[in-house]
C-alpha cells in the first residue's frame, strides 16, 4: 500500500515535470532555477491552505470557509496594522493564526457538539465570515499606503536564497508532516477517514478530532490571511473570492480522497504546485490566463478518474490478502 | 457517521430525521419564520406591502428555486451538485453564441436548456458510469464549465437580446404575475407529484436511505441518478434562459455563487444533506423565505453583502435550533 501511495505521487510530480518540460522546449527561460523558484514562491499559500484542507478533507469532513477565513483575518490585521502601525508584525502573524484557529473552532464546534453536517456548517461560515469582512470595514479596502513597510516587506525578505513567504510554506509543510505522522493525533485524523466506528472502539473522540482538523484548517487560512493581504497589498471584500474550490481543487489532484482516510502531506504539497505550474505556463507559452479556470478544471476530472481507479484497485489488493490468509 | 444509537429510542436510521422530532413539522416552522419575515418587513418599509414590489421579489429566487427543485431530488439520493451555476454560465455563452450566428429566440430557447441537458448527462456519466464522488466531480465540472464560457467571452460579453426572447425573464403574464413565477409554481407543482405520488419519487427516498438495499430490491440506482443528474441540468438549462432574458446579457462571471444559494434552499427546506429525507414544499418555502430576507433587507438598503450574513446564519440557526431543542429535551427527561 504504502508502495502505491508513493506511486501516485511519483505521477504527479512527473506530470508537473513533463507540463514543465513541454514549455522549457518552447521557452528555455521558464526552466530557469530564479524562475522555478518563483512559481514555488508563488504557490506557497495555496500549498499551505491545501495542506489545511487536507486534515479536515482526510476525517470525512470539508471545509468551504477557508477562503473566507483568509479574507476576514487578513482584513483584521491589515486593520490593525492601518489604526496602529507600531504593533510589532510577528504579534500581528501571531494574532492571524489566533484569530483563524478561533474562526476555524467555531466550524468545529458546530460539527464537534451539534453534529451538523461539515458541509452545511461551512458554507453558513463561508458566507456569514466574508460578510463579516465587509461589516468591519464598511466595504472599504486597506491598500498599499495605510500599510506599515514591515508590514508589507517582512514576507519579501530572503534567508538563504529563498523569499520567506517560502519559508512559511516550508516550516509550515514540515509541522503538518510531523503531525500528520508522528503524532496521536494525526494519526487520529486518518483513523476516523478511513473508519470512524472501528477509530471509535479504538479510544478515538471522532468529534473532537474533526474540531482539531477544523482549528487545523482555520490556523493556517488565518496564517495565509497575513501572507496574502502583505503579498497582494490589498485588503477588501472580494480577498480570495472563490478560491475556497481551487483549495479543494488542489487537494483533489494531490490524491486526497474526498471520501476520507487517504491523502499525504506531499501529494497535497504536488497537487497545489501543479495549479501554481500551469497557472505561471500559460501566459508564458501564450495562453490567455481565461484559460487557467477550464484547465484546472480538466485537471480536477482527470485527477479524480486516475484516483478512483487506484483506489480501487487498492481495495482488491486488501480483499486478496485476507482471502489468502 | 457519528453514534447516534445513544439516543435512545431513535433507531439509527435516516428515516427518522432527527428534525421531524421536534414538536413542530419543519414546513410549519418554516410558514411561521416566513410570515414574521413577512410581517417584519411591512413594519420595517412603508414600500413591501405593494404588489408591484412582492412581484419584484419573487425575481430574487425563482431561478435559483428551480435549480433548487432538481437539487433537492439529488441531495435526497446522497449526491450534490456543485456545478449548476456553471452550467447556467455555458449554457447562457452558447446561447450568446447561437445569437451572434442569427438564431431566432426559439433556437435560443433550445439551445440554452440543450446545453443545460448536455452538461447534466455529463456530470451524470463520470458519477455513475465512472463510479466516481459526485461532489468531486462537481467542483471540477464548476471549474471546466464555466471555464469554458470564460475562454470563449474572455472580459467580454454578449448583448443585443431580441425582444421576444427577454419576455422570459422580464414578461408578465397577467397583472403582476411575472411567466419566471408562473413557470416556478408549475415546475414545484409536477416535482411535487413526481416525488411525493410515483414510483420514481420512492425510488428517490430509497436510494437515499440506503443505496445498496435499495439496489437489491430492483431500483436502478445508477439509472435514476443519471436521470436526476440530467434533470438538474435541464433545470439550469432553464434557469439560464430566464436569467440571460432577465439581464438581457451574457458575461461568464454570470450567476456566480447559485451554486451556494441553491444548496442553502434545499438545507433550509429540510432536506437532510446526507439523503434520505425531504419535500417538495420545505423547499418552496425556504426559496420564498430566502427571497423575503433578501428583498426586504433590500428595502431597508442593507447591502447585498450583509445580506449573506444573514441568509449563512439562517442555514446554521435553523439547522442548529431543533437539535439544542432535543439535546435539552433529554437532559430534562
Amino acid at each position: 500500500m504504502n508502495r502505491l501511495l508513493k506511486t501516485r505521487e511519483l505521477w504527479l510530480a512527473l506530470g508537473i515535470l513533463a507540463v514543465i518540460v513541454l514549455v522549457t522546449l518552447r521557452f528555455p527561460r521558464f526552466s530557469q532555477p530564479g524562475n522555478l523558484l518563483t512559481i514555488f514562491n508563488d504557490t506557497s499559500i495555496l500549498m499551505m491552505l491545501a495542506l489545511g484542507q487536507m486534515a479536515v478533507i482526510l476525517t470525512r469532513s470539508i471545509d468551504l470557509s477557508m477562503a473566507s477565513n483568509l479574507a476576514l483575518t487578513g482584513m483584521i490585521v491589515a486593520m490593525i496594522n492601518a489604526a496602529a502601525p507600531g504593533v510589532p508584525i510577528p504579534l500581528l502573524i501571531a494574532g492571524s493564526v489566533v484569530i483563524g484557529s478561533a474562526l476555524g473552532a467555531f466550524n468545529g464546534i458546530l460539527v464537534w457538539k451539534l453534529d451538523i453536517p461539515p458541509i452545511v456548517v461551512t458554507l453558513g461560515t463561508l458566507t456569514i465570515f466574508r460578510g463579516l469582512v465587509f461589516v468591519i470595514s464598511g466595504g472599504a479596502w486597506v491598500n498599499a499606503a495605510q500599510m506599515s513597510q514591515e508590514f508589507i516587506q517582512l514576507q519579501r525578505g530572503t534567508f538563504i536564497g529563498l523569499p520567506i513567504l517560502s519559508w512559511f510554506a516550508i516550516v509550515v509543510a514540515t509541522l503538518v508532516y510531523l503531525l500528520m505522522t508522528r503524532t496521536a493525533a494525526g494519526r487520529a485524523f486518518y483513523a476516523i477517514g478511513v473508519n470512524p466506528t472501528a477509530a471509535v472502539y479504538t479510544g478515538i473522540n471522532v468529534g473532537r478530532t474533526k474540531f482539531l482538523a477544523f482549528v487545523l484548517a482555520g490556523a493556517i487560512a488565518g496564517l495565509c490571511g497575513y501572507l496574502w493581504i502583505s503579498r497582494y497589498v490589498i485588503a477588501s471584500v472580494e480577498v480570495a473570492g472563490g478560491y475556497e474550490l481551487t483549495i479543494v481543487a488542489a487537494c483533489v489532484i494531490g490524491g486526497v480522497s474526498i471520501a476520507g482516510g487517504i491523502g499525504t502531506v506531499a501529494g497535497a504539497l504536488l497537487g497545489a504546485l501543479f495549479l501554481g505550474v500551469v497557472n505561471n505556463a500559460l501566459p508564458v507559452i501564450g495562453v490567455s490566463p481565461f484559460w487557467q479556470m477550464a484547465i484546472s478544471g480538466a485537471a480536477i476530472l482527470i485527477a479524480v478518474v486516475l484516483n478512483g481507479r487506484s483506489e480501487r484497485t487498492k481495495g482488491r489488493i486488501i480483499l486478496k490478502k485476507a482471502e489468502a490468509a | 457517521m457519528t453514534d447516534t444509537t445513544a439516543t435512545g429510542r431513535h433507531l439509527p436510521d435516516r428515516l427518522d430525521n432527527p428534525v421531524k422530532s421536534a414538536v413542530l413539522s419543519w414546513e410549519s416552522l418554516l410558514v411561521l419564520v416566513a410570515l414574521a419575515i413577512f410581517i417584519a418587513n411591512s413594519f420595517a418599509s412603508p414600500y413591501f406591502l405593494n404588489e408591484w414590489s412582492l412581484s419584484d421579489m419573487t425575481f430574487n429566487f425563482t431561478e435559483k428555486a428551480l435549480i433548487a427543485l432538481a437539487m433537492a431530488l439529488v441531495i435526497i439520493t446522497g449526491e450534490i451538485d456543485l456545478s449548476v451555476a456553471s452550467i447556467i454560465a455555458l449554457a447562457s455563452t452558447m446561447m450568446g453564441l447561437a445569437l451572434q450566428a442569427g438564431a431566432d429566440t426559439p433556437v435560443l430557447v433550445a439551445v440554452g436548456i440543450g446545453v443545460g441537458v448536455l452538461c447534466g448527462a455529463f456530470n451524470g456519466f463520470l458519477i455513475t458510469g465512472l463510479k466516481l464522488p459526485s461532489i468531486v466531480v462537481t467542483i471540477g465540472t464548476m471549474s471546466l464549465f464555466r471555464g469554458i464560457a470564460y475562454i470563449v467571452l474572455g472580459d467580454q460579453s454578449f448583448k443585443g437580446y431580441p425582444a421576444s426572447f427577454s419576455w422570459f425573464g422580464q414578461g408578465y403574464v397577467f397583472w403582476v404575475i411575472s411567466f419566471e413565477l408562473v413557470l416556478f409554481l408549475v415546475c414545484a407543482f409536477i416535482f411535487y407529484v413526481v416525488l411525493h405520488h410515483t414510483n420514481f419519487g420512492r425510488r428517490v427516498f430509497a436510494i437515499g436511505n440506503n443505496a445498496t438495499a435499495a439496489r437489491f430490491s430492483g431500483v436502478r440506482v445508477d439509472r435514476i441518478k443519471f436521470v436526476l443528474f440530467c434533470l438538474t441540468g435541464l433545470m439550469s438549462g432553464i434557469a439560464a434562459v430566464l436569467l440571460t432574458a432577465r439581464l438581457g446579457s451574457t458575461r461568464p462571471s454570470i450567476a456566480e455563487g447559485f451554486e451556494l444559494e441553491a444548496v442553502t434552499m434545499v438545507v433550509l427546506g429540510g432536506v437532510s444533506i446526507l439523503g434520505g429525507s425531504g419535500t417538495i414544499i420545505g423547499v418552496v418555502l425556504a426559496a420564498l423565505i430566502m427571497g423575503l430576507v433578501t428583498f426586504g433587507l433590500g428595502l431597508l438598503n442593507v447591502p447585498g453583502i450583509v445580506m449573506s450574513i444573514f441568509i449563512g446564519s439562517l442555514l446554521i440557526v435553523v439547522i442548529a435550533l431543533p437539535i439544542l431543542f432535543r439535546m435539552w429535551r433529554q437532559r430534562k427527561a
